[in-house]
């Protein structure tokens, strides 16, 4: 039993509360997930539960957070840990050993359990976890679902009772995190664990969950039953999102519910075309990514409104690592003014693809082109002015101590006059402040940040490797019409992605990849409308119709005027660009 | 019997730093090249035999590398400054300093004793040098820290958690030099550090507070309560217990004009303080250990041999000094004896005596029924496919045939006992 009793928590006397007065009770054995905005107090209430915040976090805290009757106030972390296990969205950063098997005994370890009861434990923890045959792996050549599930045995072996998971699956792959989630699943319904989960895609955990705490982003929460939550949330995953377009009874939370309800509006679909309707709705009220003021103009000779470009093509494309090959004969291209979006899973050789495109990663064999002009083996200095990439760790690119500073850094390194880049940030991201640090920035702002660095050298190609990790709906739905505005400035852009609904909105083409080899490639309804891995949401449930989100079902039943009370937009949440 | 002392396993790592640092006191306790020459390949055979598949075992190469440095550094150095004496083997063009230096000659003629000498104690220092990177890579550091007392406990954790945070600082340098290849260089050198250095040092850090994070809440630093004055006895006993050491080794190696106080009686009063206070700080600690490495028979066996050999050493010094230090000059072979090759046979007993250490593929022999989940999981990491390639190939007592649809294991001993065969069924999917 976890009791919340009138606790609010600020991380300054000056500063608004991140937790205003609130009173939970949550019970044993239910899973319970924890949605809101990105900064809108989730980790500092999973940190609560615990004592990380305030004892390692800082902070003032009032009120009072009991768990099984301590009163966090006076137990630091280290004194809970025989009741609560945390598990964080890196597992490789908080493992201690190297070896599968040390780093599950090393909580029991601390705790000074006896070495026979340790060993007993250990056993178990490495079979309901399915570990047994990883048991004297070494931790970093372990997959990353593999990893997490180790990173929960570590926790679940001291004997807790209740686990608090601060997004365990968003640095994972699709199938991974399905991995990750069964476990934990079962030890909510086999174990009778309590299970506390911090989530952005919540079309993964939502259909499992028994409650939810929604927070609103102004120090609230409500607590209740998922559908109850779901029916008034701001922020809801496809499926919840397609329900109320076609005004489902019930508020459906899994395919399967929704499958149910949705034979009407299949009946309805059937004599509409997919491809005339649009599959995210167009940018409203923001400024475009082109320039308003043609004073501001870069030293070359390139036209400010539109991109001219035949696009980038790579033939017979292969990269070896020692004696692995990572990209294997890839012949593939990027059309000017679409987005082509590479799936597949971790190790595939996408990323690979990507950085030998920027001409940093060189390649073994094979040519590519942008513009008709051959690229391969020039170095990344004269690929530069053509492709540029957003790597996964966005802020890697960032070293300097303000935003200001990166910006007019951008601007001397692509020869422009300054203010370039803060334009096009401001067209990305209109509230970010000039003088705060970069590394102090959302996940999406960061993301933004990079992207108008990177756009300033006006690139004819744009990659993005994992744009999406970290972002919740609303940043997700932002950079998708900022992809859709730079293709159709002229741009080639090329997205990696594991996130399935992220590639229904924006996707024109999609190509797959496994084993460093293309295995499909086609249009997104073609390849995303019959794939049992890959299909969002809406198109498993209006299967064998290919429909691929929500705002695109809402467009053909004509339903979107319906919904212009203001209460809900078509795809659940409210269209003003924020991050 | 033998089956058993040869079930694949991990020594105590104290087990082989003792024979390790018997080795060392052999190479430092002669002057025949043919007693070094023979440690040396003894050494050798050791680890190629006994090493496992870790990183820290394959860093054995550095310290042969550093060996060798040392001989030819040695060796030259002996030539360029005036390598004289009895038997001439060839003539340089002798060189002699301007000024101030000008007594100084360089080159001149090389004699077979200078080169000899130079050769025989570079040798000593570079059979010094392969025991300790032997030790290395025969014992698993972390599992040597595990072994330290519990009052070190905390020092232990510090040392490893720099050691995991280190391969991490490298891969996230990687990586930020690969990213800085994205965005046109704005400045170099000093600009240059900054921009690699920023990212890498904040990541470093972020990376470090997490792991502090985590490992709080997975209880490190649970503490009794104890009292202050039982805190201040056992910080005073550690400091006095490491002065007297200190004292007491200079006392020992120092024959000339120090007390006798100074030597022995200082020795035993430093180690019976330490002991005592470490045992006093150790109640603070709540702690078990998981599988604590534990002193068996194959333990005592490889620290035994160490032991003995640095006993045969002593005694050979003392008994056959003209075979233990033989002269340089009159040139000749040296004498072995008896003793001597008994000193470095008793040293080579664990490379056939011990257990060979786990790689992944004995791990398969151990537990039958599970090994084609494991090589199945294997595959999952294609990058590290080449990885156990290797293993298989380099470690000489497992040798693995692959059928159409199975696997076979075939482990023999050196000893020529066939410690069985194993038939792992599995489809073409999992291996």
């Amino acid at each position: 039993m976890i009791r919340f009793d009138s606790v609010s928590i600020r991380y300054g006397v000056d500063q608004e509360p991140v937790i205003r007065d609130i009173n939970l009770e949550l019970a044993d054995g239910q899973l319970i997930l924890v949605a809101g905005r990105t900064g809108s107090g989730k980790s500092t209430l999973l940190g609560a539960i615990n004592g990380h915040v305030p004892h390692f976090t800082g902070g003032i805290v009032t009120g009072r957070v009991e768990v099984e009757g301590l009163d966090t106030a006076q137990h630091p972390p280290r004194d809970l840990a025989h009741v609560i296990g945390v598990v964080n969205q890196n597992p490789l950063a908080g493992f201690v050993t190297d070896i599968v098997e040390e780093e599950l005994a090393y909580g029991m370890e601390q705790l000074g359990i006896d070495p026979q009861q340790m060993r007993t434990r250990v056993e178990e923890t490495l079979d309901i976890l399915g570990l047994a045959d990883l048991r004297n792996r070494p931790l970093r050549t372990l997959s990353g679902g593999q990893q997490q599930r180790v990173a929960v045995g570590s926790v679940l072996a001291t004997g807790v009772r209740v686990l608090v998971l601060d997004e365990p699956t968003s640095a994972l792959d699709p199938v991974s995190s399905e991995e990750v989630l069964a476990a934990l699943l079962r030890l909510v319904h086999d174990l009778g664990l309590t299970v506390i989960i911090a989530e952005h895609r919540l079309e993964r955990v939502a259909g499992y969950a028994d409650q939810m705490l929604l927070l609103d982003g102004r120090g609230g929460v409500t607590q209740g039953e998922t559908r109850l939550i779901m029916e008034a949330s701001s922020l809801v995953p496809p499926v919840v999102a397609l329900g109320r377009i076609a005004s489902f009874p019930e508020v459906p939370l899994s395919v399967r519910d929704a499958r149910r309800m949705a034979d009407p509006i299949r009946a309805a679909l059937v004599t509409k075309d997919p491809g005339r309707f649009r599959r995210v709705p167009p940018a409203q009220g923001r400024s475009s990514v082109r320039l308003a003021d043609p004073s501001l103009k870069p030293s070359g000779t390139q036209r400010l409104e539109a991109i001219e470009s035949d696009g980038l093509t790579t033939k017979n494309v292969r990269i070896m690592y020692g004696h692995t090959c990572a990209v294997n004969n890839v012949s593939l291209s990027l059309p000017p003014g679409k987005i082509t979006v590479i799936m597949g899973r971790n190790g595939s050789g996408k990323s690979s693809l990507l950085w030998a495109l920027t001409g940093v990663q060189k390649m073994d064999s094979g040519r590519y082109s942008v513009d008709g002009i051959d690229l391969e083996n020039k170095g990344p200095d004269k690929v530069r002015d053509l492709v540029r990439l957003v790597p996964q760790t966005a802020c890697d690119l960032l070293y300097l101590s303000s935003v200001e500073e990166e910006c007019q850094a951008a601007d001397r390194e692509s020869g422009c006059e300054s203010g370039l880049c803060r334009q096009i940030l401001d067209a990305l991201a209109p509230q970010v402040d000039s003088r705060s640090h970069p590394r102090d920035l959302s996940q999406g702002q960061q993301l933004c940040l990079v992207l108008a660095i990177q756009l300033t050298a006006r690139p004819h190609v744009i990659l993005l490797d994992e744009p999406t990790r970290g972002l919740d709906y609303p940043a997700k739905a932002s950079l998708a019409q900022i992809l859709e505005e730079m293709a159709w400035e002229g741009r080639s852009v090329g997205v990696v992605t594991h996130d399935v609904e992220f590639a229904a909105e924006v996707a024109d083409q999609i190509i797959v990849m496994a084993a460093g080899e293309v295995i499909q490639s086609g249009t997104a309804p073609e390849v995303l409308g019959t794939s049992a891995l890959f299909a969002p949401q809406v198109a498993k449930v209006l299967y064998p119709e290919r429909w691929l989100t929500a705002y695109q079902v809402g467009q053909a039943l004509n339903l979107e005027d319906s919904h212009d009370d203001g209460v809900h937009d078509p795809r659940g949440y409210e269209s003003e660009v924020s991050w | 019997m033998a089956l058993r002392l040869l079930t694949p396993r991990s020594l105590h790592p104290g087990a082989w730093w003792a024979w390790a640092i018997g080795c060392a006191v052999v190479a430092s306790r002669t002057t025949n090249p043919a007693i070094l020459g023979l440690l040396i390949s003894v050494v050798f055979l050791t680890v190629i035999l006994r090493r496992g598949s870790a990183p820290w075992a394959m860093a054995f190469r550095l310290y042969v590398y550093l060996a060798c440095f040392i001989v030819t550094i040695r060796i030259l150095l002996r030539i360029v400054f005036s390598a004289q004496g009895p038997t001439v083997l060839f003539h340089l063009p002798t060189l002699t300093l301007p000024g101030i230096l000008d007594s100084v000659r360089l080159f001149g003629p090389v004699s077979a004793e200078a080169l000899l000498g130079a050769g025989i104690s570079a040798l000593q220092l570079a059979a010094m040098v392969v025991a300790i990177g032997a030790a290395n890579a025969l014992a698993n550091p972390k599992r040597l820290l595990a072994a330290v007392p519990g009052a070190l406990y905390e020092w232990g954790t510090v040392v490893v958690i720099a050691l995991s945070i280190f391969p991490q600082l490298a891969e996230s340098f990687g990586r930020v030099r690969r990213a800085r290849q994205l965005r046109a260089e704005t400045g170099k050198g000093a600009h240059l550090i900054k921009n690699v250095a920023m990212p890498v040092l904040s990541d470093g850090l972020d990376r470090s507070l997490v792991l502090a994070a985590a490992m709080d809440s997975r209880g490190y630093g649970r503490s009794m309560a104890v009292s202050v004055f039982s805190r201040r006895l056992t910080s005073v006993l550690l400091v006095v217990s490491s002065l007297a050491l200190c004292v007491g080794a200079y006392g020992l190696l120092d024959t000339g004009f120090t007390p006798l106080w100074m030597g022995v009686p200082m020795v035993v009063f430093g180690l019976v303080a330490g002991l005592v206070g470490l045992r006093l700080s150790g109640r603070r600690v709540v702690r078990s250990r998981y599988r604590p490495d534990t002193m068996l028979a194959a333990e005592w066996l490889v620290l035994g041999s160490g032991v003995a050999a640095c006993v045969g050493i002593l005694i050979l010094g003392i008994f056959q000094p003209m075979v233990a230090f033989p002269p340089v000059s009159p040139l000749g072979w040296p004498d072995v004896s008896i003793l001597a090759i008994g000193t470095i046979v008793v040293l080579l007993l664990p490379a056939f005596m011990s257990p060979p250490a786990e790689t992944p593929s004995t791990r398969v022999v151990e537990n039958p029924h599970k090994s084609v989940g494991f090589l199945g999981a294997d595959t999952q990491n294609g990058g590290f496919g080449l990885h156990h390639g290797e293993n298989w190939g380099e470690n000489p007592s497992i040798s693995v045939t692959q059928h159409h649809n199975a696997m076979v294991l075939r482990g023999f001993s050196p000893l020529g006992v066939n410690s069985g065969e194993i038939c792992v069924r599995g489809n073409d999917d999992s291996l």
